[in-house]
């Protein structure tokens, strides 16, 4: 790691307004994904700030048909949480499929959605409940957050605060690892709720992205076989040593029938 | 029997101080004055270095000093030794290119050292070698093995036309071809035994401290042979003289091979250590690990086999290439030969075998021993060609195997391959392996699989392989620079308890506890009085380390020949003390007695009397009881058994899992079957991992290394295995003290070939031929998508 | 440089630490507690897993900083004098280890399984070492201990 200051926020402004003053700063929660990278230099960030003890950002509820995560919130507690999985199960699992047992247990939502990686498990969560990303600014719907390879809807200094999901009539998640990295090479949830059916992707692509022709035919038909025969076209999808566009396409297809057997119990 | 000798599963000695964090890692030690080195490491495959600037780096917060091959140079270091010389089927010396410790001029691979930098601390040398600039001269690099001869590969070394390192053959082929010529039928394959990178879990590390008081070096090292270290690097690379340095290896974290060889950074921590009088320090980051350490296999191969009409062997004719990497490691150029082609015979009465080998040199990490060596590659050749002539001649892999199976009577068994097999019983590990694995339930199973969209498979692995390494003489002859005896001294204090000085090393195996057992066994004296040293030059006297299953037949048996002194001295004092003739003392259980009265003495008695030579024969015996002997083998032993793996094939997705795994091993007498078994799960873990999911890839164009990490090199997770049954059939060795074989390696050598005989046969129904290693779900699935004969239909 | 105080082992510690060391280094070079490993930079091997505050978690990558105010145990501060704690003693008894470098980060993440699932599957704990690299044992006889130190600490 190259130097830096460190700094612990107390609160979100002191957070933001630390990070603002910085050359080039960065916000620390969990740190599973930006201290790997520090390690790696591949980023020189001037400052962290820490906002892992900023009380308003912790956190789970469940009200008004909504389940509430603040940004802090680790894996493990939202995999582990009574309130998800009784909610959102299907969220649940996929908080348990995140890394492993100690990137669980630091790890958080907030880092996870904040970086974007290609292949991480919460992207397609929030694409594929159609949750809300709350900012200290603003909030900004899921179809609008996604932007590309570890790119975001959110400005410099623009802080997750919270992530609410609508809480689904049915819903699930499967995913194919990287052998190596368990990442996911291809993700799939699906859902089905008041605002209809949503497929989205994770792994395959640049970032987490929908599968419209997927949504329609299960909006018919809420089974596996509506989309067994549906395949994403492989052109601009991720290929890497672990799988091929074509081979991802192919996964999109298999998790997706997987997920909807799934949702359906 | 001993409470705590042989045949007992003793919970291990060394334990105690690795559970409780007491352990002592080479990056564990600290010396007073310590600084830290980092090394720069070549980002290119190839480039030529036309300057490096340093000045800044020098100028940087903490750093001590720069050094650069123009350093190295300058103090007429010497390079990376080879310890093994292969002479090609014309009579010529294989080529034999510098191994510079730090490159000057070109860089040959990603990862090659070009300058080390010398701070206060760690992540100051890091940052400080930022601000070296070099200019690189980039050049186009061959990665790959089966491209390496070809006309347009650029050339790795000039010297090397084709980047042949050498051109090599074995066994008669005028023969071969004649029994080809009568064959009725001949199986033929190829098949690439994909490059692995070891990854013991403690990364290579050095500190070099030099006295500079008393002119003596010490190096503490991750090293399977101190000696060996000690010897190469004072003798060949630093040019000092050999009693001046010290080598110590203490707790060692995994080598499986890895750590056999002289590395420059163990060279560079010790010379820079008196270029600016204090202790160096360098410990390798995993990404590090995977450019520098020696890598393992990575052979592509065509084979063989001719047939008579009823499926009998006639003859095999193996033509592999092999890759060696940039440079010659230590031990790489006999592993493709002596350890790969000697073993084609695997366990079949095969009359006439031809073996050609070539050996290329590309730019990638030097290719060296890895688990097993040779032995798995000569394994995955002669195992997958025997179920290939299995589906041509139609007869079951188990038929096919048995019909031409050494048989147990044939024993001393002289193979077409140079080696002569003492014992074995190939049909009692094939019969109890498939009755410990339900061979002939397996339809039922496979029914079942299918049932639920799965496809099942059964394969089997009858294996051999050469270790307890090596007769001198033998592998002299062959082209070896060092002998392979191994040495121990058994020290009985005056009290009666008993230091054992070794030359294997322990880094893993549990030879604190196995040896102690022996020690035990043999001279009664009860476990907790027994202490087992190894790995420090200055203690122990000169041994060849631990690597080719080698330590319990070679180590072991020194440590019974020295036994064997002691108690030839302790009956000389015994007559003396109890008045007797020396020919009728006996020795049993610790105690020295009359034969056919009750007049005895304990060993600790006989002991004091040594060291306090009051009543002493001291006209004809010196004091003291102490004894030292070297075991030099005479023959290599051949473990061997029969491996049965069942795997399940997910067709939608291709992932392959092994859902049922047996062995049964020939590992000669077991000392404590606990360790054995562990030693045998270990190996098919490594196994399993070549087969399914290990491979080291270099991008073919830039010839980066793009397994340079976990996150991509896939190291096998628990989740990825079985629970595995385990068994052994022994056959006594019959030119060793102990009759012990060694199982060190016989779980990574059986086991890729049991693997992938399984994933053949769970898609041959779908017409599928070919799957190579690793069998990831992606190429599982791409073959089961192009099948001849799609499973849907 | 920042000081940074936490507890180890139930030891008060305290020290200034330059903001980019990492837990594993602050116990291994400022308090000589070399028994936590670092096998790996990718965090993902486990070698270096420590528990702060009850949970296991990788020291590689936490920094010592974020550990401010935190009860860390090590695989140092496991056994009671002589008294090796269930999960060691299953290790030993079971021959779950051989050349122990990844060991001490083994059983720290073993004990963090069993407090939480007081009765695992063999398929939950080879799920649950997944942030766990052996290259030694091909893992049959670590799952097997666990199982055994399961049942002695219930």
């Amino acid at each position: 790691m190259y130097e830096f200051n460190y700094h612990r926020a107390k609160s979100v402004d002191e957070a933001v307004k630390t990070v603002k003053g910085a050359s080039e700063g960065k916000f620390l929660a969990g740190g599973h994904t930006l201290i790997p990278t520090l390690k790696q230099r591949l980023a020189r960030p001037s400052d962290l700030v820490d906002i892992s003890a900023i009380r308003e950002l912790q956190g789970i509820s469940v009200a008004g048909g909504t389940v509430t995560i603040g940004a802090c919130t680790r894996h493990g507690d939202v995999a582990n949480s009574k309130d998800v999985q009784m909610a959102i199960p299907a969220l649940a699992h996929l908080a348990d499929t995140i890394g492993d047992p100690q990137v669980r247990n630091r790890g958080t939502i907030g880092g996870s959605i904040a970086n974007s990686d290609p292949g991480a498990d919460y992207p397609a969560a929030i694409l594929g409940l159609g949750a809300t990303i709350h900012t200290n600014k603003r909030t900004i719907e899921a179809d609008k957050y996604f932007k590309g390879l570890f790119e975001t809807a959110l400005e410099d200094g623009e802080l997750i605060t919270k992530v609410t999901f609508p809480i689904a009539d049915k819903a699930a998640y499967e995913k194919f690892a990287q052998p190596a990295s368990r990442f996911a090479l291809v993700g799939v949830f699906v859902s089905q709720g008041k605002a209809g059916v949503r497929v989205a992707v994770t792994g395959a692509g640049v970032c987490a992205f929908r599968v419209a022709e997927m949504e329609k035919a299960l909006g018919a038909k809420f089974a596996p076989e509506s989309v067994a025969n549906i395949k994403v076209p492989s052109k601009g999808l991720n290929a890497d040593i672990h799988g091929s566009a074509e081979y991802r396409a192919h996964l999109v297809t298999v998790m997706a029938k997987r997920a909807v057997a799934k949702a359906n119990g | 029997m001993a409470a705590n000798g042989i045949g007992v599963s003793v919970r291990r000695i060394e334990d105690y101080r690795f559970l409780t964090g007491r352990g002592t890692y080479t990056d564990d030690l600290n010396r007073p004055g310590q600084v830290h080195a980092f090394i720069l490491r070549s980002p290119h495959a190839r480039a030529k270095i036309k300057s490096i600037k340093t000045d800044k780096a020098r100028r940087a917060d903490g750093v001590i000093a720069v050094f650069t091959g123009a350093d190295i140079e300058a103090d007429q270091l010497g390079g990376l030794p080879c310890g093994w010389m292969v002479t090609d089927r014309h009579g010529k010396p294989m080529v034999e290119p510098a191994h510079p410790v730090i490159v000057k001029d070109e860089a040959r691979h990603v990862g090659d050292q070009v300058a080390v930098v010398i701070a206060e601390t760690r992540s100051q040398a890091r940052d400080a070698a930022e601000l070296i600039t070099i200019d690189y001269q980039a050049l186009p690099a061959i990665v790959s093995t089966g491209e390496a001869m070809s006309k347009s590969a650029p050339l790795v070394w000039d010297q090397a036309p084709q980047n042949l390192c050498y051109d090599w053959a074995l066994g008669d082929q005028a023969a071969a071809d004649a029994a080809f010529a009568k064959a009725a039928k001949v199986a033929k394959l190829d098949i690439v035994n994909n490059r692995l990178i070891p990854n013991a879990m403690e990364p290579r590390a050095a500190v070099g401290d030099y006295d500079a008081a008393k002119g003596h070096y010490t190096l503490h090292t991750t090293s399977q042979n101190p000696h060996v270290i000690r010897l190469l690097m004072s003798a060949y690379v630093l040019k000092v003289p050999e009693h001046k340095v010290r080598v110590n290896a203490p707790d060692v974290g995994g080598g499986f091979g890895s750590k056999i060889y002289h590395y420059a950074e163990e060279a560079i921590v010790t010379w820079a250590s008196k270029k600016i009088g204090r202790p160096v320090k360098w410990t390798a980051d995993r990404s590090e690990s995977f450019m520098s350490d020696a890598h393992g296999r990575d052979h592509v191969t065509h084979a063989e086999l001719a047939l008579d009409q009823n499926g009998t062997f006639l003859a095999m004719k193996v033509s592999t290439t092999a890759n060696m990497g940039a440079y010659l490691s230590t031990f790489a150029p006999c592993i493709p030969t002596y350890l790969y082609a000697l073993l084609l015979a695997g366990v079949y009465t095969t009359p006439t075998i031809f073996c050609e080998v070539r050996a290329v040199f590309t730019n990638t990490v030097p290719v060296d021993a890895y688990r097993g060596a040779g032995r798995p590659e000569a394994t995955f050749v002669v195992e997958r060609l025997v179920d290939e002539a299995a589906k041509v001649t139609g007869l079951d892999p188990a038929e096919i195997r048995r019909r031409n199976f050494i048989p147990r009577n044939a024993f001393p068994y002289q193979t077409p391959v140079v080696v002569q097999y003492d014992s074995g019983d190939y049909q009692s590990t094939l019969d109890l392996a498939l009755k410990g694995g339900d061979y002939a339930g397996f339809e039922t199973r496979r029914a079942e699989s299918a049932k639920r969209g799965k496809l099942r498979g059964i394969g089997l692995a009858t294996y051999i392989e050469a270790c307890g390494i090596a007769p001198s003489a033998v592998v002299g002859s062959v082209g070896a620079r060092a002998g392979l005896y191994e040495s121990a001294v058994i020290r009985v204090h005056p009290t009666g308890s008993v230091t054992v000085l070794t030359g294997s090393h322990s880094h893993g195996q549990g030879h604190e506890t196995t040896f102690a057992q022996l020690v035990a066994e043999r001279l009664g004296v009860d476990i907790a009085n027994i202490e087992i040293v190894h790995g420090d030059t200055d203690k122990i006297p000169f041994g060849m380390g631990t690597y080719g299953s080698r330590s319990l037949a070679v180590g072991g048996s020194a440590m019974v020949k020295a036994m064997d002194k002691i108690i030839a001295k302790g009956k000389k004092i015994a007559a003396h003390l109890l008045e007797a003739a020396e020919a009728d003392i006996e020795f049993k259980d610790g105690t020295f007695s009359v034969a056919g009265t009750d007049k005895k003495k304990a060993l600790a008695e006989i002991s004091g009397a040594a060291y306090v030579p009051h009543h002493y024969p001291i006209n004809e015996l010196e004091p003291g009881l102490e004894e030292q002997a070297f075991y030099d083998p005479a023959n290599f032993t051949f473990p061997g058994g029969c491996h049965v793996c069942e795997v399940e094939i997910d067709q939608d997705t291709g992932t392959v899992n092994v859902v049922k795994f047996t062995a049964v091993d020939d590992v000669g007498r077991v000392i404590n079957p606990m360790i054995v078994e562990g030693q045998v799960q270990g190996g098919l873990a490594q196994g399993i991992g070549q087969a399914l999911l290990e491979g080291c890839v270099y991008d073919q164009k830039s010839g980066q290394l793009v397994t340079g990490s976990y996150m991509d090199y896939t190291m096998p997770r628990a989740d990825n295995l079985p629970s595995f049954t385990v068994s052994t059939h022994n056959t006594l060795c019959t030119h060793n003290p102990l009759g012990v074989k060694g199982v060190g390696e016989v779980g990574a050598i059986g086991s890729p070939a049991a693997v992938m005989n399984a994933v053949h046969n769970a898609l041959a129904p779908l017409g599928i031929t070919r799957i190579d290693m690793p069998a990831t779900a992606e190429r599982v699935w791409k073959a089961i998508n192009g099948a001849p004969r799609r499973a849907a239909e | 440089m920042p000081t940074v105080s936490m507890t180890v082992n139930g030891k008060a510690v305290s020290a200034d630490v330059e903001p980019r060391t990492l837990l594993v280094h602050y116990l291994r070079e400022n308090l000589g507690m070399t028994g936590t490993h670092v096998g790996c930079d990718t965090s993902q091997c486990g070698a270096c897993v420590v528990h702060i505050d009850g949970a296991s978690v990788k020291s590689c990558t936490v920094l010592a900083t974020q550990a401010e105010g935190a009860k860390v145990t090590t695989i140092e501060g496991l056994a009671q004098g002589d008294k090796l704690h269930p999960m060691q003693e299953a290790f030993r008894e079971n021959h779950a280890l051989q050349c122990g470098f990844c060991t001490p980060g083994m059983v720290m993440s073993a004990i963090d399984l069993v407090n939480r699932n007081k009765n695992p599957t063999e398929r939950e704990i080879r799920e649950w070492l997944e942030g766990n690299l052996c290259r030694c044992t091909g893992y049959h006889n670590i799952v097997k201990a666990i199982a055994a130190a399961a049942q002695a600490m219930r």
